[in-house]
């Protein structure tokens, strides 16, 4: 049976790992090759790195972060960060990442995760979506881009749905209301979310007590989830959390 | 000297940093020379089967040749999907035909593509395995599965909600499903063994 994942994720600018409350007031947590070859070590599943510094266009600087890491760590890793071309994406998994997540860029042209899905194969092709919960609709969730900054007016269920249709192999999911909260992950979003999608779901934001990853994971019908405060600043370790959820009945690689 | 078949496909560089952090010799290559002189190939694999073919293009015979005439070879992902004869990812492909099998979708029932850390049943006959004990997990990354046929393949399996094949060996030719360059510890060690294989590989006439 396929086990459930925990991925820390590093925020990237400046070839320094951030960390924000709601994609703001970023602290210093650390060098990424580093923080990420000790996650690697601890047990992690899988590790995302995002280029925070530049949210609209491409960094090559990325690409050489992506080479050093690719050199240390011997688990899979995503790598996003204004992601806008096919060839962008080639260059990045050829540097040794697993997959590339887009956000802005698919919005701007849904194609692009076609493309790239049958260029590299779907598992490859991982759609990252910022949403925000809706102030006039309950229940329900607008999707944002260029890093949170710009509203679309889409529905983030709907954009869910089409982005798999054209391609995505994954959803990395994150609520822009919890997001370095630490107050549990928007698991009403994480439903919606995972009932309406066949591929697998990244839960993101909120993390912040053990049993925030299982609600995400049981109520939330997460895959995996995903979090920064907690490992970059707080003192849970990777085997805690997985120990954890195992001693409550899910199935992890221990 | 193990040489990654080099066939311009994306993630080709961790199969070799996997190889070179465990202190083995590796290039990267598609020269004719260079990977008849290698003890072993591998060939990676991150793309779609059409594209990896259409790639692989010219070398796809030398290193069909070279693994029927005893040469350990190791297939990974799209690289071990290749060693069958047909594929239907996008269309139909032919494979390179080492192993009777086809390559079909992985069925609509269960979250597709089948992607993270699975438990493989390892069985004791396989040499990649050796030292691992009778279960470890893997990470894998796909949305299609190898369906085999060949009566002389030995073929580990983990459960996807059926048996789906994650390994499988047939004499000198050995193909993973998973990463063993993603799969932490455990993939090193499988990625140490095939190593160890192709400093005397085994005798493709069994005896």
């Amino acid at each position: 049976m396929l086990t459930k994942r925990i991925i820390p994720c590093l925020d990237v600018k400046d070839n320094r790992v951030v960390k924000g409350v709601k994609f703001l007031n970023l602290r210093d947590a650390g060098d990424p090759v580093e923080l990420g070859a000790r996650y690697s070590d601890e047990g992690a599943d899988e590790l995302v790195f995002l280029d925070i510094t530049a949210t609209i266009r491409f960094r090559k600087t990325i690409v050489e972060l992506v080479e050093k890491v690719a050199e240390n760590v011997f688990i899979p890793f995503t790598v996003g960060g204004g992601v806008q071309t096919v060839e962008q994406m080639d260059e990045i998994l050829r540097s040794g990442a697993d997959k590339v997540s887009v956000n802005t860029a698919a919005v701007d042209n849904p194609a692009l995760l076609t493309e790239a899905a049958q260029r590299f194969g779907s598992q490859c092709v991982v759609l990252a979506i910022d949403a925000r919960r809706s102030k006039t609709k309950p229940g329900r969730w607008q999707v944002c881009v260029k890093a949170g900054s710009e509203p679309t007016g889409l529905d983030v269920v709907e954009w869910a749905v089409k982005g798999e249709k054209y391609g995505a192999g994954e959803i990395l999911l994150t609520s822009m209301d919890a997001d370095g909260t630490k107050a549990g992950y928007d698991n009403e979003l994480n439903k919606a979310v995972s009932d309406a999608v066949n591929i697998p779901v990244i839960a993101s934001g909120g993390a912040g007590k053990l049993e925030h990853l299982y609600d995400a994971i049981v109520q939330g019908g997460a895959d995996a989830v995903l979090m920064a405060s907690i490992t970059h600043f707080g003192n849970c370790t990777i085997r805690q959390m997985k120990e954890y959820l195992a001693n409550r009945g899910i199935a992890m690689n221990l | 000297m193990i040489a990654v078949v080099d066939y311009n496909v994306g993630n080709v560089r961790s199969v070799c940093n996997a190889f070179r952090h465990i202190g083995c010799p590796v290039t990267l290559s598609r020269d004719m020379a260079v990977l008849q002189d290698a003890a072993g190939l591998v060939l990676p694999g991150v793309a779609a089967f059409g594209y990896a073919v259409n790639a692989l293009g010219s070398a796809a015979d030398l290193v069909k040749q070279l693994a029927l005439n005893g040469k350990p070879l190791l297939g990974i992902c799209v690289g071990y999907q290749m060693l069958f004869d047909e594929s239907f990812e996008y269309g139909r492909h032919e494979g390179l035909g080492l192993i009777a099998g086809s390559v079909v979708p992985i069925p609509p029932e269960q979250t597709v593509p089948h992607m993270g850390w699975n438990q493989v049943l390892l069985a004791e006959d396989i040499d990649l395995f050796v030292g691992l004990g009778a279960q470890k997990h893997f990470y894998f990354a796909h949305s299609f599965y190898a369906k085999v046929t060949d009566a002389k393949a030995k073929i580990a399996y983990t459960d996807y909600g059926f048996s789906l094949a994650a390994v499988v060996q047939k004499e000198n030719i050995y193909g993973v499903q998973f990463h063993p360059e993603k799969s932490g510890k455990t993939g090193l060690r499988v990625l140490e063994n095939f190593a160890k294989i192709c400093e005397k590989p085994p005798n493709k006439f069994g005896g």
